[in-house]
């Protein structure tokens, strides 16, 4: 007899443990549904917001969220996944693509760039997407925190030319800053190589 | 419980049984984020949300749960509501989810929460449960805010740099420069600052209770004293 109520309780708290969790599992699938479509639409516009710091405003009238590629270059955009590729156009006429290009070897781990370059093979804009740097040293990179990263701008794959293409301590024409080289240099060769990329597919890139 | 139960919750979760400084419960958010006081002040504000949420919800159906499962149906809930947060916030509040985002789901790995959630939820009423929710998560997060206060300065000479990321644009001259030309220790920004700054924080507050006690101590030989000279 008390095994059998032993057994009833023991039953009872399984089930009841079984139910809650299906419970809590079913609040979590309704609030899924319902913030899903609102946190895809959030992070569009945060998308659009990134690639019109890398590509201005004003300069292309295309829907470039729904105008992209992926494209695949281990070597080049430093990725063994493919890298999406956003293109701007004017009327059809191919204006600047944003390249989201991975620094494989930063201090922490890779850093993820956002590279815009205009149809002419000039940089419009650079930003770290993401990266592990030190936090007071490497992270220097950030928009938010300094300027360093506009360097860029204007910069072509002969402006400098190929020897110009490394930080100041390894002869090149950028600037490291104190305390951090391996971060500024890993940066610098990623964003040539991702204009050395873009020289190659150009044509490739804009097709539709 | 005493007579005043409001007071001695408060007093409990600011200074007694403050989570982070006595009972060191979730010191892994808190070591992790408290380089600046700005990221303090986030994953303590989230903290404590969090907290007094699944207090009141223990609270309210504490006369379901049975002993056996206590621990699991503390863990569901919890683990439901900081899903739930992080969502919401996603979905709705984008903006403030970018800056308090990262902070949100390391709150799953704050025993605070279950600590509060056992010890106290569990066998109050849901008014009761609120409050030691909110009043907990207000101590953590001071602690936290003076832990981030005291890196900063060591680390990088400034207090509540970056704020306007947290408060809005406002708030980026709030920043205040307290050491000028300062080179900045990168130590107290690392992870063995925190356990530093903590350490400290922990040995003042050990050092405040010793001469309270102390005090409370010599007061009670003298009027013994008195006593017996007056008899």
């Amino acid at each position: 007899m008390a095994m059998g109520n032993q057994y009833k309780s023991i039953m009872l708290t399984g089930w009841l443990l079984a139910i809650s969790a299906l419970l809590g599992t079913a609040l979590m699938v309704l609030v899924n549904w319902h913030s899903e479509p609102y946190i895809k639409y959030n992070e569009r516009q945060v998308l659009l917001r990134s690639l019109n710091t890398v590509i201005p405003v004003g300069s292309y009238n295309n829907d470039i969220l729904n105008d992209s590629t992926q494209v695949f270059s281990r070597e080049l955009l430093g990725s063994s996944e493919p890298s999406i590729i956003y293109r701007a156009r004017k009327s059809g006429k191919p204006v600047a693509a944003a390249l989201s290009v991975t620094a494989p070897n930063g201090y922490g781990g890779p850093i993820i760039l956002l590279i815009g370059i205009d149809y002419s093979g000039k940089i419009t804009g650079v930003r770290v997407v993401k990266h592990r740097e030190t936090p007071g040293l490497g992270d220097s990179i950030e928009i938010q925190r300094s300027n360093w990263i506009e360097i860029f701008t204007g910069k072509t794959r002969y402006n400098p030319g190929e020897s110009g293409w490394r930080v100041k301590r390894d002869g090149g024409e950028f600037d490291q800053f104190t305390g951090a080289t391996i971060t500024p240099r890993a940066i610098v060769a990623a964003v040539h190589k991702a204009l050395i990329y873009y020289e190659q597919n150009r044509e490739l890139l804009f097709k539709e | 419980m005493s007579e005043t139960p409001y007071r001695d919750i408060i007093k409990q979760g600011l200074w007694d049984n403050n989570q982070a400084l006595v009972a060191l419960l979730g010191l892994c958010p808190l070591l992790a984020v408290s380089s600046t006081a700005i990221n303090g002040l986030g994953l303590g504000i989230a903290t404590m949300v969090t907290l007094t949420i699944t207090n009141m919800l223990v609270a309210s159906i504490r006369r379901w749960i049975r002993s056996e499962i206590r621990i699991p149906m503390f863990v569901i809930i919890i683990a439901c509501v900081v899903t739930a947060i992080e969502l919401l916030m996603s979905a709705h509040l984008y903006d403030l989810y970018l800056v308090l985002g990262i902070f949100v789901p390391l709150i799953v790995t704050n025993c605070a929460i279950i600590g509060r959630a056992e010890a106290f939820a569990s066998k109050n009423n849901v008014l009761l449960s609120t409050l030691d929710g909110i009043v907990m998560g207000l101590g953590f997060a001071l602690v936290l805010v003076i832990l981030g206060i005291f890196r900063e300065i060591i680390g990088y000479g400034t207090i509540f740099r970056n704020a306007d990321l947290l408060l809005g644009q406002w708030a980026s001259s709030l920043t205040v420069t307290v050491l000028q030309d300062y080179q900045g220790l990168l130590l107290a920004i690392l992870p063995p600052g925190a356990f530093m700054g903590l350490a400290l924080l922990i040995a003042v507050k050990n050092k405040i209770d010793n001469l309270k006690a102390y005090r409370a101590q010599r007061q009670a030989s003298i009027s013994v004293t008195l006593q017996a000279t007056q008899t």
